[in-house]
């Protein structure tokens, strides 16, 4: 437990807009091995790229924090950006979302690369150039390839440019923001097989960020699971698929299409509650199958529900034998 | 860290706006909240007030001599006497009616010219954009003076050709603002989709792109009107304007031709300048402020990165 | 399946774009060089089915979209709706054939008019084929809603788009569709910028309307989504489609060789499924450069020397099932 690279307490975050505030994160906690593989899922407005993006401390003046980041123990957030610059490429780097078509269209793709060792100082010059060619190795594009611009690269092959340029200054943790999305089928295997083997490789660890359920599944060992700002579900991604302890996580994989599968598709109605009004009671409660009593009025809190495993439900806290009476209740 | 106290819930906030939605409440918003617009609006009002009130408001008749020439100001005289025997205040408040009448029935003109060519071009885009932008580039590089002094030459100086010329200089930036507007509206997918169900052009332009270039071309009026406000007091101060008719730039010119200076009579060669100047001030700070509500993007404050602020938040023991 | 006569036939679609040299080109009198959107597309699509037209970027399907409603005009090759060749129509002709094909477009958030009320836009497509909105017209508005899921319909029919949630907005899209009873509905990627839990409800929807006789070609990159909810699937490539069949069988038993791999490298949503990916090498090449004989052969991990020289068309593998591939199935009759 305390092995753990980063460790993300209590986060919250909230944005000042012209119609208020919008408490976009609420309360994530969760802990990243070294080399370990985990997914952050969940839908649009869900709180991912936020989370994520003040683990960087790349959080616009809008934005207020409270929480703790640990890297290595040390809180990062502590004093706000000085104690995040000092991390930032250096331990924790990002593949930003559509980072494959935010390449300056003008500027080589090596020069690109280069960029971030020359401006957080950890190479210059030939050692450099030197370090880009193995970067472009190491992401499967031919080292030759550091002089052409952006335009005579494919989506996948700019994508791969992305990771190498996360990686330009040797970081322990890689934060993917939806690195496949834009992409087709079959690059996105490419891409993934590469993300895996360079986690194996280096000793990286990653997050992996992203709605697609089925992509987590096959390269996460771990994931959470968010909705409306919280963590519904933590845990080995095989439990949270045949042992799911929140309702959201078991019809969020119900909803996914399955290539074999038989099973029918469903959808889940309503929508997700505004983060802008204080919830009362569970966020998913108005479209739960199996609500019952304390759910509209009691946050459920997060519990263990087995070994890394916990969920955030309160179907979670009663005793097996009463769950038969509980889901008569609230079940529809 | 900075402490701050968490803000009570805020049951009343309105939903996070969409970019769509901020554009149809622009002058809504704007009229009520931007202190800028308000401003403006304010005194172009008074301006518009007193120039319709002439009648009524102005102490004197524009055309009585009523003292010395260059009389000085004077309890009876606020802003004195022109060279004239004139009293200043009259002519500056029958000038506002003047120059206020060309400045909007010039960019008025604009407007419809500009607009229908931005139209027009914009939607039918292939050759008829091209000819239509050669012949906006055609106006946008004709030299104003020279051709105001020919058409004075020609066709003489009257109140109309002053507003036709002023609306055949002005016009072009109107087409060009339109055009890349229609241009882009025309891609959206709702129109492709309106005309994939085999709606007529006419219906496609008044339906679907109106509505959205209309607010644009309001608001690039309203800065149309400083514009021709400007020209139209320059035009009369070289003396091109018409002659029978009074208006601010006239009295400039006048005050130059009547040695105001020599005189050291500057109430009259002061005021006018300055009226001019707060309704081309108030006319942009409205035109402004309704492009920067149409066009959100323009703000650069989200470039700011790194500058989170962290506060503190009690944790709650468990539940509730 | 139904044995009428197709509600759409498809047959040899050709559609090429010519890429502009730029003006050195055209000096140094650069080979011209045009995309080959479309190079040889058959199909057909009854009423009452959903066939699902499932590739990567570039293989030509959105292209096939547009060139069906004539929104693009092919090169070669004829298209006929309800038994009637539509191929060179000019505007006036298709305007009553506008009714019957109908588009449903990807992006919710970009289909709908924010100015328009959703009365307004379901409205449009009537006013613009005269039909009288005043009187019978609400109740036409009020029932496509109904029919897109919208209930109860008074509740939606004066809210703005921006009101709207992204699988309503595509709801009343759809609704828009509906109205003039369409036979034919082409959607392109319906719920590809929907949330996941959504999707489902759009595509119950889709589905359900064969069985009022609409026949339905989606597009889509999302194989998963096409085994469901299609009733047969024609896979596509570089411009032409190599494999067709029923849904179950393509997806079961892929016969050509890019379909097997494409099949192979879909992630399942079980963690613990065994996963037994065939990458392929490289990406999909330009469609300008297609190579002489089999357009998959420079990544096929099946080519053999032939493959080089012998352009396959489609032919039988099984039951209604087809694949252009010379290695598989029966030698066509030469």
């Amino acid at each position: 437990m305390s092995e753990a690279i980063l460790q993300v307490e209590d986060l919250h975050i909230w944005f000042d807009l012209d119609e208020g505030e919008l408490h976009a994160v609420q309360g994530v906690s969760f802990e990243l091995e070294p080399g370990e593989r985990m997914g952050l899922v969940g839908e649009s407005g869900c709180g991912k790229t936020t989370t994520i993006l003040a683990v960087m401390g790349l959080l616009p003046a809008n934005a207020s924090v409270a929480g703790r980041v640990l890297f290595n123990g040390e809180d990062i957030l502590e004093e706000g950006e000085n104690t995040v610059a000092p991390h930032r490429w250096k331990d924790i780097a990002m593949v930003f979302q559509g980072a494959m078509n935010a390449f300056n269209p003008v500027k080589r793709i090596g020069d690109q690369i280069a960029e971030p060792m020359e401006l957080h100082g950890t190479a210059r010059g030939r050692q450099a150039k030197g370090r880009v060619g193995d970067l472009l190795e190491l992401v499967g594009i031919p080292g030759s390839r550091a002089d052409r611009y952006p335009h005579e690269f494919s989506g996948g092959m700019r994508q791969r440019a992305a990771i190498a340029m996360a990686l330009a200054c040797g970081p322990k943790i890689l934060l993917a923001d939806e690195p496949t999305t834009a992409l087709d089928v079959m690059v996105q295997a490419q891409i993934l097989e590469l993300l895996v083997g360079l986690t194996e490789e280096l000793g990286l660890a990653l997050v992996f960020v992203t709605h697609d359920l089925p992509v987590v599944a096959q390269t996460c060992g771990r994931a959470a699971v968010m909705y409306a700002g919280r963590i519904a579900e933590e845990g080995a991604t095989a439990d949270l698929y045949h042992d799911a302890r929140h309702p959201y996580t078991r019809l969020l994989f119900a909803a996914t299409p399955d290539l074999h599968g038989k099973e029918k598709i469903i959808s889940i109605p309503g929508s997700p509650p505004r983060l802008d009004r204080v919830i009362t009671g569970c966020p998913f409660q108005p479209r739960c199958d199996r609500a019952f009593a304390p759910c509209p009025t009691v946050t459920p809190r997060t519990v263990s529900v087995a070994e890394r495993h916990v969920a955030a439900c309160h179907l979670n806290e009663v005793p097996a034998e009463r769950l038969g009476e509980a889901g008569a209740t609230g079940a529809r | 860290m900075t402490m701050e106290a968490v803000p009570p819930p805020g049951g009343t906030v309105a939903a996070p706006v969409h970019s769509n939605q901020s554009r149809r409440g622009a002058l809504r918003r704007l009229l009520a909240g931007d202190r800028q617009a308000l401003v403006g609006t304010v005194v172009l009002a008074l301006f518009v007030a007193v120039a319709v009130a002439a009648p009524v408001l102005s102490p004197y008749s524009p055309t009585a001599k009523v003292g010395d020439v260059y009389g000085r100001p004077s309890p009876a005289h606020w802003l004195g006497l022109d060279d004239g025997g004139i009293d200043m205040l009259t002519l500056l408040i029958w000038g506002a009616r003047v120059s206020l009448l060309v400045g909007f029935a010039a960019s008025l003109m604009a407007m419809l010219i500009g607009g229908t060519v931005g139209i027009l071009s914009g939607y039918m885009g292939g050759k008829t954009d091209t000819v239509l932008m050669r012949v906006t580039d055609y106006f946008l590089v004709i030299p104003d003076v020279p051709l105001m002094i020919v058409v004075a030459a020609i066709w003489g100086q009257s109140l109309f050709n002053i507003v036709v010329i002023i609306a055949v200089i002005y016009w072009t930036s109107t087409a060009r603002l339109i055009r890349s507007q229609v241009k882009s509206v025309r891609e959206q997918v709702y129109v492709k989709r309106a005309r994939s169900l085999g709606a007529s052009n006419a219906r496609l332009i008044i339906k679907h792109v109106l509505p959205q270039v209309t607010p644009l071309l309001v608001a690039n009026t309203v800065l149309t009107v400083a514009t021709a406000i400007f020209a139209e007091t320059y035009i009369a101060f070289l003396g091109l304007g018409d002659p029978s008719q009074v208006s601010w730039g006239k009295l400039i010119q006048n005050s130059l031709t009547g040695g105001a200076i020599f005189s050291d009579a500057w109430w009259a060669i002061v005021p006018p300048g300055i009226c001019v100047t707060l309704v081309i001030l108030a006319c942009t700070m409205v035109g402004q402020s309704m492009e920067d509500a149409m066009n959100p993007r323009l703000k650069v404050g989200h470039l700011s990165v790194h500058r989170f602020r962290l506060r503190s938040f009690p944790r709650e023991p468990g539940g509730v | 399946m139904s044995s009428q006569p197709p509600l759409l036939v498809v047959e040899n679609l050709v559609t090429h774009y010519r890429l502009g040299r730029g003006f050195l080109g055209t000096i140094t009198r650069k080979p011209e060089s045009s995309v080959h959107a479309l190079d040889g597309v058959s199909f057909t699509v009854h009423s009452g089915e959903l066939l699902a037209l499932v590739g990567e970027s570039g293989c030509g399907k959105t292209t096939t979209a547009q060139t069906i409603v004539r929104m693009i005009e092919p090169n070669s090759g004829r298209i006929l709706f309800k038994g009637k060749d539509i191929t060179r129509l000019s505007a006036g002709e298709m305007r009553p054939l506008r009714r019957e094909i109908q588009l449903v477009y990807q992006d919710p958030y970009e289909s709908l008019d924010p100015r328009f009320r959703v009365r307004d836009t379901i409205e449009e497509p009537l006013a613009i084929h005269g039909v009288d909105v005043a009187g019978d017209g609400r109740q036409q508005i009020l029932s496509a809603l109904e029919r897109a899921g919208l209930t109860p319909p008074e509740l939606y029919i004066d809210r703005y788009p921006h009101e709207l949630s992204g699988g309503q907005r595509q709801r009343v899209a759809i609704a828009a569709s509906l109205v003039l009873n369409p036979a034919l509905l082409v959607a392109d990627e319906p719920v590809s910028m929907l949330d996941v839990s959504v999707r489902a409800g759009i595509l119950d929807l889709l589905a359900g309307l064969r069985r009022s006789g609409l026949g339905i070609l989606m597009i889509t990159h999302d194989l998963s989504t096409a085994a469901h909810y299609a009733d047969r699937i024609a896979v596509m490539y570089l411009g032409r489609i190599v494999e067709l069949g029923p849904a179950v069988d393509v997806v079961r038993n892929p016969q050509h060789p890019y379909t097997r791999a494409l099949i192979s490298v879909v992630p399942s949503r079980d963690p613990l499924a065994r996963a037994r990916p065939q990458l392929l090498e490289g990406e999909t090449p330009n469609p300008t450069d297609i190579p002489p004989g089999c357009r998959f052969a420079p990544r096929c991990p099946m080519v053999e020397e032939r493959c080089r020289s012998v352009d396959p068309e489609l032919r039988p593998v099984g039951e209604a099932h087809e694949a252009a591939c010379i290695l598989v199935g029966a030698p066509s009759p030469s």
